[in-house]
């Protein structure tokens, strides 16, 4: 079994690590580039959002690559990304490529369901224990880019040199990843972290804070989102996402542990709109309640608990006096576009704090 | 009091349920204007550009009624069966509407949601009936007529009304119009009941299809049991009432009433149409190899490039049937 899944972030370094760990020959999902998104986009629906487009590509890319099964995620809606695993399906088979697609859809709605699928994984290569055992490591290394990762936004905006900390970083990361038992993911991590503060930085600088909302995918995959935080960061403004993987993942597939964002957003939105939407509301009043300069919401076209979120923006903004800037993102999207609106946008904050200051 | 119901999206599956009730309790029930360029224009200027082109336009309607009623009639409809949920937009839409247009009256924006139960339908008009009167009685009452014209409302529907031939039906202005055989092409126009039925968003497609001789059938026209019957053939169903209800009816025509073609009618930037359009393709590729069309209407669609389409269509499949 040559098998594959989709591309996100940083993830797909503890992914791969975990299935090649499984015993399964992994074949790695390319980072995605302009090519793979105008492959995806060849054969998606017009009005597919950006992920379902950037997937496909990866998924023909890998596909011609040697793979044979693609493992991905799964849900009920009511965002479309639930039912992505399916149509991928429908359109590759479609195109002649007879692949197998293993959805994990939540555990709890199917119990059995999701125990054949997650059995199907691990067979005939390895047993249940080993699988724990990988399974730990696998999250513990998502954990570890996710803790450095977050160190990296607090830290770029206060470094002499932005880039080094980008460099730091991302040496970081190769740690993380050549790791291969629970104590070198512990010791890689730490030594990413002692790389990253050996980095000169000036702590009297006080930057502007900009918090990250808006749906998962083009959060968390850079090449979605046109490098965003490290184009803010290298501004010098600390950026604090909203969304990470594990807290994320934790919060969302047994039990809905976000509470306190939903009542955040209650007053302006009363309902569970699917994706982020209701999150996005609730995170841009808190970010207003921490003294945040500013908030972008980031979304890919067409996505709808966005616009829900988007049409409800300005009253929030207006109510919490806090900017909030949406950039919906799609494969018309160039870089430079967005990099204009960024400046603009920062440079906005800046007077605006400069006047708050003053008065 | 009058009460203002705009007249898309949901109007279209439930005016006579909530007429009748909001009429039993004795109010005024004020009805937005039929949908023109006018509204179309007014919702551009107040929703957000992203979003699809019928919540667009029902910002036009609330804007256009705003003025002439007490209270507006936007409940929060978030499930129309015990399963799965409307489009996100609908769950928000409340909300957007809140937030876009000023100057609002009072709404009513209360949930319909029957996931919670059967019985839910009545509940939530018993707490809307509470607004208008304190005689239980005379809610109940209400709640029963509605339920009647409700009925009746639907089974003109399947018989193959439309809901503005249904309505006038009701209210007794019209006969129930004589079934009119035609031995040409059968056609299944496939699509949501605000966009299909909505001649200004449709362009009149169901109307320059029947005037051509065809035969159209639509999802309203296909039986509950025939609907759930088709549900259980894909592994994996979509999560929106409407978009269920297009492709379950994409099905049934497709297997069981040997249509000649499907044509989907789909509004620009409608979210689940992306999933709804390609699994119907992809069915109609597969399956039965019958000729399919995609629709997309959007603020500036014209006449005459729908018609020329259409004309193409229909060309075509008179000649695949050898009847041309």
């Amino acid at each position: 079994m040559k098998i594959t899944f989709p591309y996100m972030g940083n993830s797909h370094i503890a992914i791969s690590f975990f299935l090649s760990g499984l015993g399964h020959e992994v074949i790695y999902p390319p980072v995605p580039t302009k090519k793979t998104l105008s492959l995806g986009v060849q054969y998606s629906p017009e009005f597919a959002c950006l992920p379902f487009k950037i997937l496909l590509g990866t998924y023909l890319e890998a596909v011609e690559a040697g793979a044979d099964t693609i493992a991905t995620s799964g849900g009920y809606g009511p965002c479309r990304a639930g039912y992505y695993g399916e149509l991928h399906k429908r359109i590759l088979h479609d195109m002649g490529f007879p692949i197998r697609m293993i959805v994990l859809e939540p555990p709890l709605k199917g119990p059995l369901d999701f125990y054949n699928k997650l059995n199907s994984l691990i067979r005939p290569q390895s047993s249940w224990r080993h699988f724990c055992r990988v399974f730990k490591i696998a999250w513990q290394k998502l954990k570890a880019m996710d803790e450095i990762e977050d160190k990296l936004h607090q830290l770029r905006p206060l470094a002499f040199v932005p880039r080094e900390m980008t460099i730091a970083y991302e040496k970081g990361l190769s740690y993380i990843e050549q790791a291969q038992t629970l104590a070198q993911v512990m010791e890689a991590s730490d030594e990413a972290l002692a790389g990253m503060k050996k980095v000169s930085v000036d702590p009297t600088r006080n930057p502007l804070k900009i918090g990250l909302i808006g749906e998962i995918y083009v959060v968390l995959e850079p090449s979605a989102n046109h490098d965003i935080e490290k184009i803010l960061g290298e501004m010098g403004v600390l950026v604090h996402r909203s969304i990470f993987l594990t807290n994320w993942t934790r919060d969302n597939t047994l039990v809905n542990r976000e509470k306190d964002v939903r009542q955040a957003a209650m007053p302006y939105i009363n309902q569970l709109i699917g994706g982020h939407g209701q999150n996005s509301a609730g995170e841009t009043v808190r970010y207003a309640e921490h003294g945040f300069n500013g908030v972008i919401q980031l979304a890919p076209f067409t996505c709808i608990p966005e616009i829900v979120a988007k049409s409800i923006m300005p009253a929030i903004s207006l109510d919490k006096g806090i900017p909030v800037m949406t950039v919906f993102l799609d494969e018309q999207t160039g870089r430079t576009g967005i990099e204009t609106r960024l400046e603009a946008f920062v440079d906005l904050l800046q007077e605006r704090r400069r006047q708050q200051e003053a008065s | 009091m009058r009460v203002g119901i705009p007249r898309t999206l949901s109007f279209f599956t439930y005016y006579p349920l909530w007429k009748t009730f909001f009429e039993c309790l004795g109010a005024d029930v004020v009805v937005s204007p039929v949908s023109n360029k006018a509204l179309m224009d007014e919702g551009v200027k107040d929703t957000v550009n992203d979003a699809c082109v019928p919540i667009k336009l029902f910002h036009g309607h609330v804007a256009a009624l705003k003025d002439s009623v007490d209270i507006m009639f936007i409940p929060r409809m978030v499930s129309l069966d015990n399963k799965v949920t409307l489009c996100p937009k609908f769950l928000g839409l409340p909300d957007m509407v809140r937030y876009s247009v000023s100057g609002l009256p009072e709404l009513i924006d209360l949930r319909f949601d029957m996931r919670k139960g059967k019985h839910e339908l009545y509940n939530f008009l018993f707490r809307i009936g509470q607004r208008f009167s304190d005689n239980r009685l005379k809610i109940g009452q209400a709640i029963w007529q509605a339920r009647g014209s409700f009925v009746n409302y639907r089974r003109l529907l399947l018989q193959g009304c439309t809901p503005a031939d249904a309505f006038e039906i009701l209210d007794g202005d019209r006969q129930l119009p004589q079934e009119k055989r035609c031995g040409g092409i059968k056609l299944a126009v496939l699509g949501y009941p605000y966009t299909l039925y909505d001649d200004y968003v449709s362009v009149k497609i169901l109307d320059k299809l029947r005037h051509r001789d065809v035969e159209v059938v639509t999802p309203e026209m296909v039986a509950a049991s025939d609907m759930q019957r088709m549900g259980k053939t894909l592994p994996k169903n979509l999560f929106w009432h409407y978009s269920n209800r297009v492709v379950w009816a994409g099905l049934y025509y497709l297997l069981d009433m040997n249509v000649d073609g499907i044509i989907h009618v789909t509004a620009f930037g409608c979210g689940p149409d992306a999933m709804t359009n390609k699994l119907i393709e992809l069915e109609a590729k597969n399956q039965r190899k019958i000729p399919f069309m995609t629709v997309t209407i959007d603020e500036h669609t014209g006449e005459a490039g729908v018609d020329t389409r259409l004309e193409a269509f229909v060309d075509l499949l008179r000649r695949k049937r050898g009847l041309l």
